[in-house]
């Protein structure tokens, strides 16, 4: 991923498309470069799934963590955490937020969203997996982006491919992926800004799809 | 592109209701199952079905409990304290034998509990949940294709033998992604003569009910019911057999236990333990033979849960108690590790069957 990122990258997409997996990797990759890092989750969606399970590797990358004080405890509400001000307050801090699902998740970055356009240094990316079952095609896709778009406030400005049939996914599944991802792209008039695949994937791709961004995958909470 | 699709469990069980032919669902939404209501929420106005998202989950069983009545296929789905409070209408669609298809994504318990997977609703399921004499069939998954392949079977089995289904899965279940095939082949719903569907005046009214008041009657729809049982039992029952022929320790384990033994079991056989794993797919009716017949080999059985040990009271009745039963189990919400069962494994082993 050779592009210049901007100070806050937002991840949005349908729940499960891989937004926390990612949002990790980059948290981690970006840490590598600078100095101040933190990652934001924002998802009151799914509490099965979410960036707190990867705390220890945080702690030791030294990468700031901003979540709700409840999540995985007794009560797993859907709260905000008042620190989620860091994330437009610390302008010297490079910010990954983790957002919610599909549109409900959106919905919780609304808050923030004068915030992040007035300061307009952000990247908002959607991603995207042509694999999972209610994005399947570019056209419902682009429905649920809209969806997600109307409730937080913020216009995309890029797509992830981020398409894989999970454990059974070969640099094969990632090729048949890029013409969907290109109809969306068109569709929405947005840049693919990079291709996310497992780590163990990226030789065999490399040279064949532009901007590959290689992920180490986190346990989720099971 | 692939054919298959990257579904967490509760998806490939809204998506294969859907291939079932069920364009009704009615549901409340509550962890781990709720991308069930999610998906068909987005999925049923597109396709001309109804979505409805119940006041309650009385409401909702109740809505079920209707459109039974009507000839349809239909489906509500929930978490174990959800399922509690539709156990009056699930003791009701037994009552008034109708077929329906109940999901149960259990959650840690008793009570509120917990959201992590569990379970602990074995007796609940298996032994009816409500009140009076009845059962339903309980299909246990343990992948997520299999989410999809038994919610199919689940509507055929219910319109069939006229009986509530139930999927029993678990957290893990529910929302654990991998990828699926959905080509699933599809029995189209048989006649339903006894449904409501207007008579347009050519035959006598249709009555659905459970109330019959008459001690005689009763009794008889019980054991008419209780005969359409053992028709049920004797050919519905299903398991899966994994390194069984020359085991002398059988696990019994279903659902998320069953994958988490096989790794135990790989190991064990690295180690020369000669174990396998008998899998009850239908949890209800209860696998009986593979069990009696292994009883007469294996030296001891051990019952893998996610429970304080509810599944174990079937596997001993099964085996007739004739080799000692021990549990490995977590609860509240907690996974027996592939450490825990192989050590569990390891002392059946080194006991050689005593106690």
């Amino acid at each position: 991923m050779p592009m210049e990122r901007k100070r806050i990258v937002l991840f949005s997409g349908h729940y499960g498309s891989g937004k926390t997996n990612i949002a990790v990797n980059l948290a981690v990759e970006e840490k590598k470069k600078r100095e101040k890092v933190a990652i934001a989750d924002l998802d009151i969606v799914n509490p099965y799934f979410r960036s707190k399970d990867s705390m220890a590797l945080f702690e030791e990358n030294g990468i700031d963590f901003i979540c709700s004080p409840y999540a995985n405890s007794n009560v797993d509400i859907p709260a905000l955490p008042q620190e989620m001000y860091a994330i437009v307050d610390k302008k010297d801090v490079f910010t990954v937020v983790d957002v919610g699902g599909d549109d409900r998740g959106a919905l919780a970055l609304g808050r923030l969203t004068p915030a992040i356009l007035e300061e307009n240094n952000y990247e908002s990316l959607m991603v995207i997996n042509g694999y999972r079952p209610l994005t399947r095609t570019p056209e419902d896709t682009v429905e649920v982006m809209r969806e997600i778009e109307m409730a937080s406030g913020i216009p995309f400005t890029g797509l992830v491919n981020n398409s894989n049939l999970g454990g059974e996914t070969t640099a094969q599944t990632v090729l048949d992926s890029l013409a969907y991802a290109g109809e969306v792209s068109k569709l929405s008039n947005l840049p693919i800004v990079f291709t996310s695949v497992r780590e163990d994937l990226l030789s065999e791709l490399s040279g064949k799809i532009d901007n590959l961004f290689p992920l180490v995958l986190q346990k989720g909470a099971l | 592109m692939a054919d298959k699709v990257l579904m967490k469990g509760n998806e490939a069980i809204a998506e294969a209701a859907i291939i079932a032919g069920c364009r009704h669902y009615f549901g409340y939404p509550i962890t781990p199952q709720t991308e069930i209501a999610a998906y068909m929420a987005k999925r049923m106005p597109k396709i001309g079905g109804t979505f409805l998202q119940a006041e309650s989950e009385l409401a909702a069983i109740s809505m079920v409990y209707g459109v039974s009545s009507c000839g349809y296929r239909v489906m509500t789905s929930s978490s174990s304290p959800g399922i509690s409070l539709k156990s009056e209408g699930l003791s009701y669609l037994a009552g008034a034998d109708l077929p329906a298809l109940v999901v149960n994504v259990q959650r840690g318990g008793p009570g509120l509990g917990g959201i992590q997977p569990s379970q602990s609703d074995y007796f609940q399921a298996t032994r009816g949940g409500g009140h009076g004499d009845y059962h339903m069939i309980v299909l246990a998954p343990a992948s997520v294709q299999e989410m999809a392949e038994l919610t199919v079977k689940g509507f055929e089995l219910a319109d069939k033998y006229r009986m509530t289904s139930m999927i029993l899965a678990d957290g893990t279940m529910g929302q654990m992604m991998e990828p699926v095939a959905l080509d699933l082949k599809v029995n189209p719903a048989p006649e339903k003569p006894w449904a409501t569907t207007g008579t347009k005046l050519s035959r006598k009214h249709n009555i659905v009910n459970s109330l019959s008041l008459v001690p005689e009657e009763l009794e008889s729809q019980n054991f008419a019911r209780f005969e359409r049982y053992k028709t049920v039992e004797e050919n519905e029952t299903m398991y899966e057999e994994y390194m069984t022929e020359d085991a002398e320790i059988i696990i019994a384990a279903f659902g998320i236990a069953a994958r988490v033994s096989k790794n135990a079991i790989n190991a064990a056989r690295r180690e020369g333990i000669k174990v396998g794993l008998i899998r009850p797919i239908t949890l209800w009716p209860f696998p009986k033979a593979p069990f009696a017949r292994a009883a007469k080999t294996a030296k001891a059985m051990i019952s893998v849960e996610l429970s304080m040990g509810q599944m174990i009271e079937d596997v001993k009745l099964a085996s007739e108690c004739r080799v000692p039963v021990t549990l490995c189990n977590r609860a509240g919400g907690m996974i027996p590790s592939p450490e825990q069962v192989l050590e569990a494994i390891r002392a059946a082993a080194k006991n050689g069957g005593n106690k």
